[in-house]
C-alpha cells in the first residue's frame, strides 16, 4: 500500500470506529434522556420540606423523574408513596436531627464530598472525600458523623486499595482518620501499613463505636474508643458492622466465600453470649446493614436485571424467617424515629 | 562512539527521503506516539472510571477493588522481560508489539461482556499482559528508526503524545458519564474503538522495521541475540543505578495523600493531582528530552531525581497550602519527564541493538519492582514514624543515593552527545 492509501485507510477507519462509537453513545443518551425525564417508576410525590414523623430515609433508586435523590416514606406504611427531596446523595444517612449526604460531584472533573444538613435543610458542614462514597453513620443523639470513602486518586504507582474513614462531631470537632488511631489486634498493637479501617457504627454514650479493621487479607470487628483514640479486635472475618438499638447486637456482612470475589452474607453478633448467627440470605449483601428495630435487620441489594437499581429488603434475626422485599427500587436505608 | 551507533542505516531509511534527518523525529515515532495516545485513550478512560462501576454496578466495595488493583499493577512487569526477549529473538518488534496492543483491544471487547468480578479480572489481566508485551519492543522500535544523537527526543515526543493520551482519556470518561449517568457501557464501547485505531495504525503506518536484519544489510556484522549482551558494563550501571534511586521513589499516591491531609486545596482536588503532574510531563517531555540529547542523558536522568528529591521535601515541610501543592506536581512532572523516556533511551544505547528491547525491558522491571519495593517499605515507615518524618527520611535517603548513582554511572553515557 503506498502511503497516501496508507493515510486514507487509517482516516476511514478511525472515522468508521469513532462514528459507530459516537453513535452509540448517542442512543445511549437519548434512552438515558428518555429514563430520567420519564415518570418515575413508582408512586412519588416532590418535596421542598425534610419529612417529618418516624419514616425511612433512603436513595430513591426508581428510574425516571427522582432517580437518585433523598427520598423518605412513613415507618408505617413502606411501600406506600415516597417524598422526594431534591439532594442527590450516593449513601445517606439520616436522625431525626440531621442528614447526612455522601455524593459524588459529576462533571469532566469529578469530584466526591460530603454534606451535613440539619432539620430544616440548612448546610451544617461540608467534608471533601479521597474517593468514591462507601458508607456513614450519624450517632443516635445527633453528636457524631462518620464517614467511609475509598481513595481513589489515580497515580502512576498507586498506593494499594486503601480506604478513608473519619469520625467529627456535628459541630466542627475532627477526630481524623481513624486509621491514625491504635489498632490491638489480640493484644498487640499492630502497625502494618496495609491496615484499612472503614464501616463505622456508633455506641449511644458518644464515646464507643464499632468498625471494620483489614490488614493482610484479613478483617477484624474493632471496639474503637474516641477519647482513648484506640481500636480493640474483638471478632475476626466481620465487616460493615452495625450495632442494634438496644446494644446487644451487631450485625454485619461476613465473607463466606474464600475466592478472589467475595461473596457476604449478614451475620448477626450476639454481644453478651459471643454467638454468631448467619441469616438465610441467598444473596451477595455489599451493604452496611441498617437495624429496623431490635430484631429485624434491613439491606440494600442491587437489581440483577438493571444498572444502578437496588431494592432494601427486611429479615428478622432469630436466623429462621426469610427475606422480604421490604420498600423496592431503594438503596441506603436509615430508620428515623421522633 | 560505540559499536552499537555505528548503523544510521535504519534511521536513514525510516526517515523521509530529502529532508535533513539529524533534527528531525521519524514519522515511525510519531505514529507509534499516536498508537500510544489512542492506546491510552482508551486505558485511561476505562482506569478512570473502573472504581466508579465496579462499586457502583457491580455492587462490590472494599476488599475486591484493592484486589482487582493490585492484578492492575502486578502482571505488567513480569511479562515485560519475555516481549523484550522475544522481540529480540525473533528480530520482529513491530508483531510483538502489535501482539501486545491486539491482547489489550481484545480485552477491551471481553469488557462490554463481562457481567461479573472473576470476568472483569480475566478481563483486566489480559489488558495488562497486552501492556506487558508491548512496552520493551515498541521502545526498541523508536530506537530504530530514531538517530542516536535524537534518541531523547524521539523519546520525549514519544511520551508527549502517551501521556496527551493518558490526560484525556479519563477526561472523556467523565464527560460520557456526565451525560450519560449510567453510560459505562458507552466509555467500553468508546474504549473499544480506540484501542482498535491504535492496533489499526501501528498495523499499517508502522514499517516492520527489523533492527538486526537491517543493519546486517547496512555492512555491519550479523550479531543474535545472546543474554552475555546484558553483561555490558554500560547496562549493568545503568541498572545498578536505576535500582539504587528506583528503592527511593515512592509512588506519587503518596505525596498526593500527604498534601490532601494538610492543604484544603489538594484535599477538595485529590483525584485530580495527577492531571496537574501529567500537564506539566507533557509540556516538559520534548524539551527535557532534547536537553539529555545535548547535555548527556545520564545527567539529565540523575538531575530528574533532585526535581524528585524537591518534591518530597515540599511535601515534608510544615508550611501547607497552594504554592507548595503546586510546586509538588511541577516538581513531579519535571520528574518523569526526565527520567521515563530518558531510560528507555539509556537502556538502548547501551547494548548492542540484537538485545536492546531485553535491555530496555530488565531497566524498566528494576524500576517498576524497586519502586513497589520503595512504596511497601515507605507504607511501613509511615505507620512507624508518621508521614512528615517519613518524607523527610525517604528525602535524606535520596539525597544520600543521587551522588552515589552519579558515581556509578560516570562516564558511562557522556559520549552520547557527541556526533
Amino acid at each position: 500500500m503506498s502511503v497516501s492509501g496508507r493515510s486514507i485507510a487509517v482516516v476511514l477507519a478511525s472515522a468508521l470506529l469513532l462514528g459507530g462509537a459516537g453513535g452509540y453513545g448517542i442512543l445511549a443518551w437519548s434512552a438515558a434522556q428518555e429514563r430520567r425525564s420519564g415518570p418515575s417508576a413508582v408512586q412519588a410525590v416532590s418535596t421542598d420540606t425534610i419529612a417529618t414523623g418516624d419514616r425511612i430515609v433512603f436513595r430513591n433508586t426508581a428510574a425516571g423523574d427522582g432517580y437518585g435523590l433523598v427520598a423518605s416514606v412513613p415507618l408505617a406504611d413502606p411501600s406506600g408513596e415516597r417524598s422526594v427531596t431534591a439532594e442527590a446523595c450516593d449513601r445517606v444517612y439520616a436522625t431525626a436531627a440531621l442528614q447526612m449526604c455522601l455524593h459524588i460531584d459529576r462533571g469532566i472533573v469529578t469530584t466526591f464530598a460530603a454534606t451535613l444538613r440539619g432539620a430544616d435543610a440548612i448546610e451544617l458542614g461540608s467534608w471533601p472525600l479521597p474517593g468514591i462514597p462507601s458508607r456513614t453513620r450519624v450517632s443516635a443523639d445527633s453528636a457524631l458523623v462518620a464517614m467511609t470513602s475509598f481513595v481513589t486518586g489515580h497515580a502512576y504507582g498507586t498506593v494499594a486499595f486503601s480506604t478513608q474513614t473519619t469520625i467529627s462531631t456535628t459541630d466542627g470537632t475532627d477526630y481524623g482518620n481513624l486509621e491514625e488511631f491504635a489498632l490491638l489486634i489480640g493484644g498487640e498493637r499492630v502497625t502494618a501499613a496495609d491496615r484499612n479501617i472503614w464501616g463505622v457504627t456508633f455506641g449511644t454514650d458518644d464515646n464507643t463505636f464499632f468498625a471494620t479493621a483489614a490488614s493482610a487479607g484479613r478483617t477484624w470487628l474493632v471496639r474503637g474508643d474516641l477519647a482513648a483514640r484506640s481500636l480493640t479486635a474483638i471478632r475476626e472475618s466481620a465487616e460493615c458492622p452495625s450495632l442494634s438499638p438496644d446494644g446487644r447486637h451487631v450485625a454485619y456482612k461476613k465473607a463466606v466465600a474464600g475466592t478472589a470475589a467475595p461473596f457476604w452474607s449478614i451475620a448477626v453478633l450476639d454481644l453478651g453470649t459471643g454467638v454468631e448467627t448467619i441469616l438465610p440470605e441467598p444473596g451477595n449483601v455489599d451493604d452496611q446493614v441498617e437495624w429496623l428495630d431490635d430484631s429485624t435487620l434491613l439491606y440494600g441489594l442491587p437489581r440483577q436485571e438493571t444498572v444502578g437499581d437496588s431494592d432494601v429488603w427486611s429479615i428478622p434475626i432469630d436466623g429462621d424467617g426469610e427475606p422480604r422485599l421490604f420498600i423496592p427500587h431503594a438503596w441506603s436505608p436509615s430508620v428515623v424515629r421522633t | 562512539m560505540y559499536i552499537s551507533f555505528s548503523d544510521h542505516g535504519t534511521a536513514k531509511s525510516a526517515a523521509p527521503p530529502g529532508r535533513p534527518v539529524a533534527t528531525r523525529v521519524s514519522s515511525v515515532v510519531i505514529a507509534l506516539g499516536i498508537v500510544s495516545l489512542v492506546t491510552d485513550i482508551s486505558t485511561e478512560s476505562v482506569s478512570a472510571i473502573l472504581p466508579l462501576y465496579i462499586t457502583g454496578v457491580l455492587g462490590l466495595s472494599t476488599i475486591a477493588y484493592g484486589f482487582l488493583d493490585g492484578t492492575y499493577q502486578g502482571i505488567s512487569a513480569i511479562v515485560r522481560i519475555a516481549g523484550g526477549w522475544a522481540s529480540d529473538r525473533g528480530d520482529q518488534p513491530k508483531w510483538i508489539a502489535f501482539f501486545g496492543y491486539g491482547l489489550s483491544a481484545l480485552a477491551r471487547t471481553g469488557l462490554l461482556f463481562a457481567t461479573g468480578f472473576t470476568a472483569l479480572v480475566a478481563v483486566i489481566s489480559v489488558d495488562r499482559l497486552g501492556k506487558g508485551v508491548r512496552t520493551a519492543p515498541r521502545d526498541a522500535l523508536i530506537t530504530a528508526s530514531s538517530l542516536p544523537e535524537n534518541l531523547g527526543r524521539s523519546f520525549g515526543v514519544h511520551r508527549m503524545l502517551d501521556t496527551v493520551g493518558a490526560a484525556v482519556g479519563p477526561l472523556l470518561a467523565f464527560a460520557i458519564l456526565f451525560a450519560i449517568p449510567d453510560g459505562y457501557d458507552t466509555v467500553f464501547v468508546v474504549s473499544l474503538a480506540f484501542a482498535i485505531i491504535g492496533v489499526f495504525v501501528l498495523g499499517v503506518v508502522v514499517p516492520n522495521t527489523r533492527p538486526r536484519a537491517d543493519s546486517t544489510a547496512a555492512g555491519t556484522p550479523r550479531v543474535a541475540f545472546r543474554w552475555a549482551q546484558l553483561r555490558d558494563p554500560r547496562l549493568r550501571r545503568l541498572l545498578l543505578t536505576a535500582g539504587l534511586l528506583g528503592i527511593v521513589t515512592i509512588g506519587d499516591g503518596f505525596i498526593y495523600l500527604v498534601l490532601q491531609s494538610r492543604d484544603a486545596f489538594a484535599a477538595a482536588w485529590f483525584p485530580l493531582l495527577y492531571v496537574g503532574t501529567n500537564v506539566v510531563f507533557l509540556l516538559l517531555a520534548i524539551p527535557l528530552g532534547r536537553i539529555a540529547d545535548r547535555f548527556g542523558r545520564g545527567r539529565v536522568f540523575l538531575l530528574g531525581h533532585l526535581a524528585l528529591l524537591a518534591a518530597y521535601v515540599c511535601a515534608a515541610v510544615p508550611v501547607a497550602g497552594l504554592p507548595t501543592t503546586v510546586l509538588c506536581l511541577v516538581a513531579l512532572g519535571v520528574f518523569y519527564a526526565s527520567t521515563d523516556g530518558i531510560l528507555a533511551a539509556l537502556a538502548s544505547q547501551s547494548t548492542p541493538e540484537a538485545s536492546r528491547a531485553t535491555a530496555i525491558a530488565s531497566a524498566q522491571t528494576v524500576v517498576a519492582l524497586t519502586r513497589l519495593l520503595a512504596s511497601t517499605g515507605f507504607g511501613l515507615l509511615w505507620f512507624a514514624v508518621g508521614r512528615a518524618n517519613a518524607m523527610l527520611i525517604i528525602a535524606a535517603a535520596l539525597a544520600v543515593l543521587i551522588p552515589l548513582a552519579a558515581l556509578v554511572l560516570r562516564g558511562a553515557f557522556t559520549k552520547a552527545r557527541t556526533t
